[in-house]
């Protein structure tokens, strides 16, 4: 999933402190499964920014609306009833969900209200965790199912480098190093024999390298 | 011989390699940088000019290269990959070999996260060991990575790092095999003060016959003291001081620490000359660049070979 958390309650505060009504949006995806944009969070957030700006002599009117999916345009299209009453638009969802409003509507500012980090997984209760950059090319079946481009501080394809110390990355002891994982599961597999094979220089036109990406589905565009 | 480096002469001589380390100066101070390698001269074969060591910014490892080659002396340009994609690296190399350097070190270099940018992006297209395949094409194919022609192509003799005391230890001997394979002829070693590990490794190496196919430097580092010492052993992820070593450190006087960690030099020098497969040194004295001829000297490694 993507990952995200909120933005400090300060920086949003400056988003919204200049209007007097919002329409406040989650998403009921992602978001809500990292406890970031759900309406769980819609509903603190709000209650939160109300707070803070009564204290500052003032009312904010707050419309929450938790959408099913904010990146998908069908379900942002629901905003529609309710968006000539707000002066802005505040979003809990993540990056795409944020501009997928701005595309829609045009007329209104959009304001992100989360910090979007990465796709990953939960590692257990509260902890998630990066597990790919979308690097367009997967390699996992090479790596016994570990990716070394997002789990590797310095994405080393060949590693481990030499700063590996008892299992742990040379940036931080909090940080695995993702070629003692690799080797690891290849001995479990008894795969050990691949680790020679020289993974040769990355074609990053698959990534980000190659410019805004899109898919083209012939058979189900219209 | 597959470049004109002085390093291959001598090599091929047989004959032991020894070479140093020059960390460029944090500003444009080319005087630094004469004065460092003015001391080394007649002592080394080869002077290893650092890339932002560290991830700290410096003058440019090949500005300072070109002003230690126009002293007539052999510097060996190191590259990193954490801050140059494949392109800003092929043309440096270029350029390098244009100025007459013909020997170069492939590393991936320190994450961005230890030195004073650790705010840069860190580019990392490549990593060490498609580093060293991209400078052999370039030198035995003639080839850019992308698959054209260079116009007169840089012949340099490759180099590369290795860590026999980085983790996982069972797999120090393969990727050095994969450096192998990707085309690198020397190899310079992290600093070694565990000299039993380090022969564990050097066999596991000789037992593959990998001595045969690449000249190996183990890396001999002065500890000036016995504070150094414990640092390295806490602080420094990879490095491997044994405890013996601290405590002899740390058990001289501290006027006299420095004379001991010169000592200890030696001595590593004087045991490792015999284990099979070592072909030379690389002596860094960090910031320390001075005491370098008195270990070349005392650990019997002079007069260096002249072609
Ligand atoms: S190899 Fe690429 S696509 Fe596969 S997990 Fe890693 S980043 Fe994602
Ligand atoms: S220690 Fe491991 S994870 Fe960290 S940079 Fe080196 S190879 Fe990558």
């Amino acid at each position: 999933m993507i990952t995200a958390e909120r933005k400090p309650m300060e920086e949003i505060l400056e988003f919204v402190r200049p209007y007097s009504r919002i329409l406040l949006v989650g998403c009921n995806e992602c978001v809500t499964v990292c406890a970031a944009g759900g309406r769980k969070e819609v509903g603190i957030l709000s209650a939160g920014l109300q707070m803070a700006l009564m204290k500052e002599g003032k009312t904010l009117d707050v419309k929450e609306v938790t959408l099913e999916r904010q990146c998908d345009p069908e379900y942002v299209e629901e905003l529609v009833t309710y968006i000539d009453q707000a002066d802005i638009i505040l979003s809990m969802a993540c990056g795409c969900g944020v501009q997928e409003i701005a595309r829609r509507y045009k007329e209104k500012p959009v304001y992100p209200a989360l910090n979007t980090k990465f796709m990953g997984a939960s590692e257990r209760q509260g902890i998630w965790a990066e597990r790919c950059q979308g690097c367009g090319d997967c390699l996992l079946g090479i790596t016994g199912g570990i990716c070394p481009i997002a789990r590797c501080s310095k994405r080393i394809m060949n590693g481990p480098c030499g700063g590996s110390t008892q299992g742990k990355c040379e940036i931080s002891s909090d940080v695995d190093c993702v070629w003692q994982l690799i080797w690891d599961r290849l001995k479990a597999l008894g795969m050990e024999n691949r680790y020679e094979d020289i993974m040769a220089a990355k074609d990053w036109r698959s990534s980000r390298d190659g410019g805004p990406r899109k898919i083209i589905r012939e058979d189900l565009a219209e | 011989m597959k470049t004109e480096s002085n390093i291959e002469k001598i090599l091929a001589s047989g004959q032991l390699v020894v070479t140093s380390e020059c960390g460029p100066p944090r500003g444009a101070v080319p005087e630094k940088v004469k004065e460092k390698a003015e001391m080394l001269r007649g002592y080394v074969d080869g002077i290893n000019v650092t890339d932002n060591q560290t991830a700290m910014v410096r003058m440019s490892s090949l500005a300072a290269c070109i002003i230690i080659k126009q002293m007539g002396l052999d510097p060996i340009l190191q590259m990193v990959t954490r801050d140059r994609n494949r392109l800003a690296m092929q043309s440096d190399i270029i350029g390098a070999y244009a100025h007459g350097i013909n020997t170069m070190l492939c590393l991936s270099g320190d994450h961005p996260h230890f030195g004073d940018h650790p705010m840069a992006a860190n580019v990392y297209d490549l990593d060490s060991i498609q580093f060293i395949q991209m400078v052999k094409k370039m030198r035995d194919e003639g080839k850019f990575q992308g698959g054209e022609d260079i116009d007169t192509p840089p012949k340099m003799f490759i180099g590369a790092a290795a860590n026999p005391f980085a983790d996982p230890f069972e797999l120090r001997v393969a990727r050095l095999a994969k450096k192998i394979k990707a085309g690198v002829d020397f190899i310079q070693t992290q600093c070694v003060y565990n000299l039993d590990k380090f022969e564990t490794w050097m066999k596991g190496v000789c037992d593959r016959g990998l001595h045969e196919k690449v000249a190996i430097l183990p890396g001999i580092t002065p500890m000036k003291t016995a504070g150094m010492a414990r640092y390295m052993k806490n602080k420094v992820p990879g490095m491997d001081v044994p405890d013996e070593l601290v405590k002899r450190m740390a058990g001289v006087p501290k006027e006299k620490q420095a004379e001991e960690g010169i000592k200890i030099s030696i001595e590593a020098i004087e045991r490792l000359k015999e284990v099979e497969g070592v072909r030379g040194f690389h002596i860094m004295a960090i910031e320390w660049e001075q005491k370098v001829p008195e270990i070349v000297e005392k650990a019997g490694l002079l007069p260096r070979p002249q072609f």
